[in-house]
């Protein structure tokens, strides 16, 4: 940032803790952007003329004496077309080498879009992939997290996601990425010929963690735009939302607040539904559907990062290695969309929930009967033929590698209860099962 | 003379304010900021510095902003044309707001200032009146909306005269009353009350005598909610309880139903918003939305307005109440509203309680359950007020600050669990740890003497006991497995598995099973009790599963069918003749 002719430099910062500075200072606005010694701060707290500002990448090297210069506003992206095809830091300020972007200044993290105004999502968002489609089916406007160890392989399941997804634009917001990671969607960005569809906001781990505070605000001031201003379908990526909760917990700490369940802020809820409640179906046909990651920590859904993100999001979706068959499924008992009643049935086929309905239930059988055996029980026949459905249910339907359309998906699951139970085991409606009950097993 | 003031901090949202004159607790300030005026709460007064929370995002506010203290507390607007209407939790009305974002400061009116109401007199000069009497009315919707002397008004009143019938706005002096002292006092449709103070204007508050109908069968079977009662879904994520609630919200056989979208998903409310125009009240036959006001938060909006917006669905539930009217309030999620408390405390720098609860938490809670209850009118006639509302507790665990609180206030606890979720039986409402207290009501029990069969509490918890019997018997079967124990055990669980699936499982989503009558949920849990009370003839434990399993599948397709068709006592006759077959002679 340059600094103007007439803005007033102070010179004189009264205390120094880690991550903030005070100084003393007048007509300075709440959330107003700073620089501090050439470091980008904001200010988050006004005591008569005391000014706390926030250093973004940490006071390391700041001298009592270092410049301070006010910017008189908030944080802000500079928007248009040319966004698409680029790659920023969580400031905005381009890491691709090429140009920074011409357009008009909009703060980020800004107003809310009047619920009245919304409009209920409808349409269907087609992955290919049945633990999602057939199971728990996205739609467009909603807001659903990965829900994985980190072990797993969710930024890749998560790419997959949006290179199949009909967006037309797809945004990523990375927090804490590791460069690897960044360099994985970079290069498949590129390969896959879809950079002029991408833009992304990268806060790498070789960056100071409080400037990911940024990042998803960037990312869906970027999804706005295209959104509400072009109409158009915006998918958001936003990973890793537990490193971005860790870098609230690091702020609120410095500022003396008192923590709630596990360090986290007392306002962690709040802080998290005002990222993704951005997910929006808008009247115009735009829409912004928000897909993100959120690490577990030995699978601990009750740590308050997952647990707040779960009462906030639509449903979540969990990977598993499935011991039987070795891959990677999406586990059918832990996940969930919650928007899935608006689309099943209607925009696809009829028999759509019965079918999942009826799939998982017999799966569920399955995982008793597996506990039966591991218990050293007899298994009965019909343990027996769960098992073997079980089996092929996850070969050919949950696992992550298969790609096929949600019909093909119904056939499929209609041929294997067929292959492995009788039409009263299945308990479907009889309307359904007379009409898609295949004549051959 | 207002008081006005500057601003000497901020902290995100709460703002320091030096006061030049006398400021009250929970006072309404006006924060401006440049052309925007944002409206405010002092929550804190210290000396003359006076610490305010504002409804609104304080980006760019600057010392030495001017605020003017506006003399009253949070008000609530109550007259006729509230039903149907949007509201955030400041009751300002959604659909009235321009744009696709909610602006900073927009304020829209709660009411429709022109809109001209057909207005029939109730009293006559020379009536002796107090708070809350009925001086008229006009119809809204399809309900009779009293014009009421305001809540306000203290001790009593002459009316001195009542305009004629007539069409009138709602700002039309409508009856002027007079004082003890002789002075005159002109009525309006409209009255202003003090959202965080109870409305006071009945009688008595006896114990509630009867149960409210909401079709949904785990609650009016196994633990009915009273009408005039209180309860509480608690319930980790993904257990089901916005589903639940929305479908009490298009069943229960209320006169009024306010939602109030506290904190929660803003495509919960676009659902309400796309839905209840259309669907029909199942008791009347109007459509859902005429009878229902939704005061809509959502987790993206203003923490404090949030905080709010419980107390501005009680109060407008609470002036519908003061009509004679049966009202039931939902709030999704109590937990939010909480969490209000706590972030506010927390900027408040407050001395924590558990989990940096604000210590008077629990106290705040019972306040405000206790706001619902059943009433007797001046003139005779009774109104109440049901109260549900949803617990988010952290991480599932119900040993937390806001469940362990609301267990001591409400009634009604319908625990949902994780467990049941998970193997997709909805509503996952948990049969023993649920409770009502208030099957424990004698004037209850005889109620549904009365109102179902004679003797019914004894069957609800005949059932119940099955049910406690088969989930010890599948216990049983875990530990010695499907072999090492009798058949009888099996019997045993699967005869509360039938209960299980027939009674306490609903399908929301189908359009006949979403919506049980009590007279269908009286006949249907006698069939299932009958079953229950016979002995089978087993060979083996598979022969056991697979005749339940039979039975359970016949008795989800009654459930599914239309009550009384041809289909129905098809698959009852099935029912019948699959019995027969395993029936013990013995």
């Amino acid at each position: 940032m340059t600094t103007k002719a007439f803005q007033k430099i102070y010179t004189k910062i009264d205390n120094i803790t880690k991550a903030t500075v005070t100084v003393r200072a007048q007509g300075v606005g709440n959330d107003e952007l700073a620089t501090v010694g050439g470091k980008l701060a904001q200010v988050v707290r006004i005591s008569g003329d005391e000014i706390t500002l926030q250093v973004f990448q940490g006071t390391e090297g700041i001298a009592t004496d270092s410049e301070v210069v006010f910017h008189g506003e908030p944080p802000v992206l500079k928007v248009g077309d040319d966004l698409a095809g680029r790659f920023f830091d969580a400031y905005g300020a381009p890491l691709d080498g090429g140009m920074p972007v011409e357009g008009e200044a909009r703060e980020i993290g800004g107003p809310t879009v009047n619920p009245f105004k919304r409009i209920q999502p409808s349409e269907l968002i087609a992955t290919g992939i049945a633990g999602i489609d057939l199971n728990n089916t996205i739609v467009s406007g909603q807001k659903i997290p990965f829900f994985a160890d980190p072990d797993q392989p969710y930024n890749q399941v998560m790419a997959d996601v949006a290179l199949r997804a009909q967006a037309d634009k797809i945004i990523l917001g990375g927090m804490g990425m590791t460069n690897d990671d960044y360099l994985y969607f970079r290069n498949l960005f590129e390969n896959a010929g879809v950079l002029d569809r991408i833009v992304c906001f990268v806060n790498t781990t070789e960056n100071p963690p409080v400037e990911r505070l940024l990042v998803p605000d960037m990312a869906l001031t970027a999804a706005e735009y295209f959104a509400v201003d072009k109409g158009e379908k915006v998918l958001v990526l936003l990973t890793d939302m537990t490193l971005y909760a860790d870098a609230l917990a690091i702020v609120s700490n410095r500022m003396d607040q008192i923590p709630s369940k596990d360090s986290m802020p007392g306002s962690l809820y709040s802080d998290l539904a005002k990222i993704y409640e951005k997910a929006v179906q808008l009247p115009n046909g735009g829409s912004i559907t928000i897909i993100a990651v959120t690490t577990l920590s030995g699978g601990d859904i009750t740590n308050a990062v997952p647990d707040n993100t779960g009462y906030i999001t639509e449903g979540q979706l969990f990977l598993r290695k499935d011991s039987d068959t070795g891959k990677v499924i999406v586990d059918p008992f832990r996940s969930l969309s919650r928007l899935k009643q608006l689309v099943i049935g209607k925009k696809t086929r009829e028999d759509h929930p019965q079918v999942m309905n009826a799939a998982v239930r017999l799966y569920s059988d399955a995982a008793n009967a597996r506990t039966k055996l591991e218990n050293g029980f007899d298994l009965s026949d019909y343990d027996e033929r769960t098992l073997k459905f079980a089996r092929e249910y996850s070969e050919r339907l949950l696992a992550i590698d298969v790609n096929i359309e949600v019909t093909e998906m119904l056939d499929t699951a209609w041929r294997l209860f067929a292959k492995y139970f009788t039409k009263s085991e299945v308990a479907i409606k009889e309307a359904l099962t007379e009409k898609y009950w295949p004549r051959t097993a | 003379m207002k008081t006005k003031g500057k601003v000497t901090g901020i902290i995100s949202n709460i703002v320091i304010v030096r006061a030049d004159g006398p400021v009250a607790q929970n006072e309404i300030a006006t924060v401006t900021l440049g052309e925007v005026s944002m409206m405010a709460e002092v929550i804190k007064v210290i000396g003359d510095d006076a610490y305010v929370q504002v409804f609104d995002s304080t980006r760019g506010l600057r010392v030495g902003a001017e605020v003017e203290f506006e003399g009253h507390m949070l008000e609530a607007t109550l007259g006729p044309g509230i039903l149907s209407k949007n509201y955030d939790g400041l009751q300002n009305d959604l659909a009235d707001m321009d744009g696709l974002f909610i602006r900073r400061g927009q304020r829209t009116s709660p009411l429709d200032e022109t809109t001209l109401w057909e207005f029939e007199p109730l009293a006559k000069p020379g009536d002796r009146v107090e708070a809350g009497d009925w001086l008229g009315q006009v119809k809204e919707q399809w309900i009779m909306h009293k014009i009421m002397v305001p809540f306000a008004f203290e001790g009593s009143y002459t009316v001195k005269s009542v305009v004629g019938p007539g069409e009138y706005n709602i700002r039309h002096t409508v009856a002027v009353l007079e004082d003890a002292q002789g002075r005159e006092h002109p009525v309006t449709m409209v009255q202003r009350w003090p959202v965080k103070r109870p409305v006071k204007a009945y009688v008595s508050k006896p114990r509630p005598s009867r149960i409210l109908e909401t079709g949904v069968r785990p609650i009016d079977t196994f633990n009915p909610i009273a009408d005039g009662g209180t309860g509480f879904i608690p319930g980790p994520f993904g257990a089901g309880k916005t589903v639940l609630q929305h479908a009490i919200a298009k069943q229960a056989e209320a006169d009024i139903i306010i939602m109030i979208a506290c904190g929660e998903r803003a495509n919960e409310v676009v659902e309400i918003f796309a839905e209840f125009p259309h669907l029909d009240d199942p008791h009347t036959g109007h459509k859902l939305m005429e009878r229902t006001t939704i005061i809509c938060n959502t987790s993206n909006m203003p923490v404090a307005s949030r905080e709010a917006s419980v107390y501005t669905g009680m109060t407008i539930g609470e002036y519908y109440r003061a009509m004679g009217l049966k009202v039931l309030i939902l709030a999704d999620s109590t937990s939010r509203w909480a969490q209000a408390l706590r972030e506010m405390s927390n900027r408040l720098e407050e001395l924590p309680g558990q989990d940096a609860f604000p210590m008077d938490l629990s106290a705040i809670i019972s306040n405000f359950y206790a706001r619902a209850g059943l009433v007797h009118l001046r003139n005779g006639a009774t109104g109440s007020v049901t109260f549900l509302g949803t617990v988010s507790p952290a991480g599932g665990n119900l040993k937390e600050p806001v469940t362990e609180a609301t267990q001591k206030a409400a009634r009604c606890f319908y625990a949902l669990s994780q467990q049941r979720a998970d193997s997709k039986r909805y509503p996952a409402i948990d049969p023993l740890d649920s409770y009502s207290k208030y099957l424990e009501y004698p004037e209850i029990v005889e109620y549904l003497d009365g109102r179902i069969e004679a003797g019914w509490v004894g069957l609800v918890n005949k059932g119940k006991t099955i049910v406690q019997r088969g989930k010890e018997a599948a216990e049983q079967i875990d530990i010695l497995g499907d072999d090492g124990v009798p058949v009888e055990y099996h019997d045993r669980f699967w005869k509360s598995e039938l209960i299980d699936f027939v009674i306490l499982q609903q399908d929301a989503f189908d359009a006949i099973d979403a919506n049980t009558p009590l007279d269908r949920q009286r006949y249907m849990y006698n069939l299932v009790l009958d079953i229950c009370d016979r002995r089978f003839d087993f060979d083996d434990f598979q022969g056991c599963a697979e005749f339940y399993k039979s039975l359970i599948n016949l008795f989800r397709q009654l459930n599914y069918s239309e009550w009384e068709s041809e289909k129905f006592a098809e698959y009852r006759a099935r029912i019948d003749e699959l019995v027969a077959t395993k029936e013990s002679n013995k």
